[in-house]
């Protein structure tokens, strides 16, 4: 059977040219990049390169670089690492309903913790509006976070706008653009941000391995001690070679992003457009804010998972918000905070496109969802055909 | 995630459907916390012999509410009422952790369908 994988917010392949520019930092150049010797040195240039490359492809100065294991640990270390370092100015932190759990959690977390935090509601399109975010800000609000793109429903928020706003308050800014790396345009100077997370499995390098940029001057309280590597910002021997896949993939998706982008948007419509036919089906999020890989529909009636793995009979990978597939008794946080009923929410799919779908993968795909949905249906209590 | 006997029910689900002169139905679970089922019986003296399910859920969902009723067919409605979830599970040769509570709910719309029908008889009889 051809397999089709249509999960891309979830992970990606790595790129074979990266794995390439990895492979000898597992074994010839294996060295510690804190060690004085040759196999270090090398070591230690590699991971200046890599440091320089994410840089200059972020708008940044490589000093304002810490790699991290990864987005949950760069929002971890964005959150709690400005939580701590200035609650002695205040203990208010804004974030939105809709973010990765990697910062929603963190955040409830610290309110736990003796901070207090305000959670933005959003629209009907799961967008944050910058006027609430002005609203939001008080004397003592230290860290705004908001993501620069959902990953569920891949709406992208105003994130330069919300920037201008919390710059002008004083407030340290964080955004985790781990569904935008390689994607849009990451320059944190128009972005008006303080603090920026990436992770490296999103766009075709490997898993366990991401950065947060970290605006010069901002101060960050570390996560892990013991040891002056990144600065004192991360202990730890630096994963040497993850970095430099990292640093690969990101300019390989930043070179031809514009390229991929359009092809993947014309995919993206001819899904969106063909699920659309299929009664009682509804688009979710935005649909000009949107990225350009991301398909989230929901169809009544019917639960997510039983979807998925009708799916996955046909050799096709997806996604879906329902509890099931979310671990919780809960459907998706973030299509409730949309306004869906629970109902409703169960039913979703999210399709996510990559460098390895083609226009046969989408006919595909639109073949044989309505069957699978008619199934579903017929066997539904909730459904009077 | 899910045995083989899971997967057999869910792609190829047993007594599917309504009986629309049904002697008993059931129905428990909610759409909030994505699993309904709807389970329909015909009793003929004092024996379960149709049953049809329809149910909003989850792949366990669905194979548990098809085994319930390959489970209950030719019983006794005393015979069938003390059929337990867990018996259903194992009859599916396990479900993962996870689904044992919130889509293992097929003995409980067997109940209800039993309860059901057993009022009825009780209007019928006064």
């Amino acid at each position: 059977m051809n397999r089709i994988y249509m999960d891309h917010a979830a992970t990606t392949p790595v790129r074979p040219e990266v794995l390439e520019a990895m492979l000898p930092y597992f074994n010839t150049e294996f060295g510690n990049p804190s060690s004085v010797y040759s196999w270090g040195r090398s070591a230690r240039k590699a991971l200046d390169s890599a440091r320089d490359l994410v840089a200059e492809l972020l708008g940044a100065s490589a000093s304002e670089i810490v790699f991290t294991a990864g987005g949950s640990e760069g929002a971890n270390m964005a959150v709690k690492g400005v939580a701590w370092a200035d609650q002695g100015r205040g203990k208010h932190i804004i974030t939105s309903a809709i973010e990765h759990h990697a910062v929603l959690d963190t955040v409830l977390w610290l309110e736990k913790q003796g901070f207090e935090v305000t959670v933005l509601p959003v629209d009907e399109f799961g967008s944050v509006s910058p006027a609430q975010v002005r609203e939001a800000l008080r004397p003592d609000t230290i860290l705004v976070s908001i993501m620069h793109a959902n990953n569920e429903v891949g709406t992208i928020q105003p994130i330069s706008e919300i920037g201008a706003i919390v710059r002008e308050h004083g407030a340290k800014f964080h955004t985790d653009a781990v569904q935008t790396a390689g994607v849009l345009e990451l320059d944190v100077q128009a972005l008006n941000v303080d603090l920026l997370s990436i992770s490296a499995h999103k766009f075709y390098g490997p898993k366990g391995v991401g950065a947060l940029y970290v605006r010069k001057g901002v101060r960050l309280h570390p996560l892990v001690h013991g040891g002056a590597q990144e600065k004192g910002r991360r202990a730890g021997t630096e994963n040497t070679a993850g970095i430099v896949g990292m640093a690969k993939a990101l300019e390989l998706a930043q070179a031809e992003r514009v390229d991929e982008n359009a092809r993947l948007t014309k995919m993206r419509d001819r899904l969106i457009q063909g699920l659309q036919k299929i009664p009682h089906t509804r688009v979710n999020g935005s649909l000009e804010q949107r990225l350009p890989n991301n398909v989230n529909v929901c169809f009544e009636f019917i639960e997510g998972e039983s979807m998925l793995l009708n799916l996955d009979l046909r050799g096709i990978a997806a996604s879906s918000g329902s509890a099931c597939t979310s671990g919780s008794l809960d459907p998706s946080h973030v299509l409730l905070a949309m306004g869906l009923s629970h109902e409703i929410a169960h039913g979703s799919l999210r399709l996510t496109l990559g460098r390895d779908n083609t226009e046969a993968d989408v006919d595909v795909v639109l073949q044989e969802v309505p069957g699978i949905v008619e199934r579903l249906r017929a066997m539904s209590p909730l459904y009077q055909g | 995630m899910y045995s083989d006997k899971v997967m057999d029910h869910f792609t190829n689900p047993r007594n599917v459907g309504e009986i629309p002169d049904a002697d008993g139905v059931g129905e428990v679970g909610n759409a909030r916390c994505g699993d309904i089922m709807k389970l329909w019986i015909k009793v003929e003296n004092n024996v379960i012999t149709d049953i049809k399910f329809k149910t909003f859920g989850c792949g366990a969902a669905i194979a548990t509410s098809s085994m319930i009723t390959e489970l209950a067919i030719g019983k006794t409605v005393e015979e069938a009422e003390q059929i337990t979830n867990s018996q259903v599970a194992e009859a599916l040769e396990g479900l993962p952790p996870v689904k044992m509570h919130c889509s293992n709910l097929a003995a409980e719309a067997l109940e209800a369908a039993i309860e059901d029908y057993r009022k009825r008889t009780a209007n019928t009889a006064s």
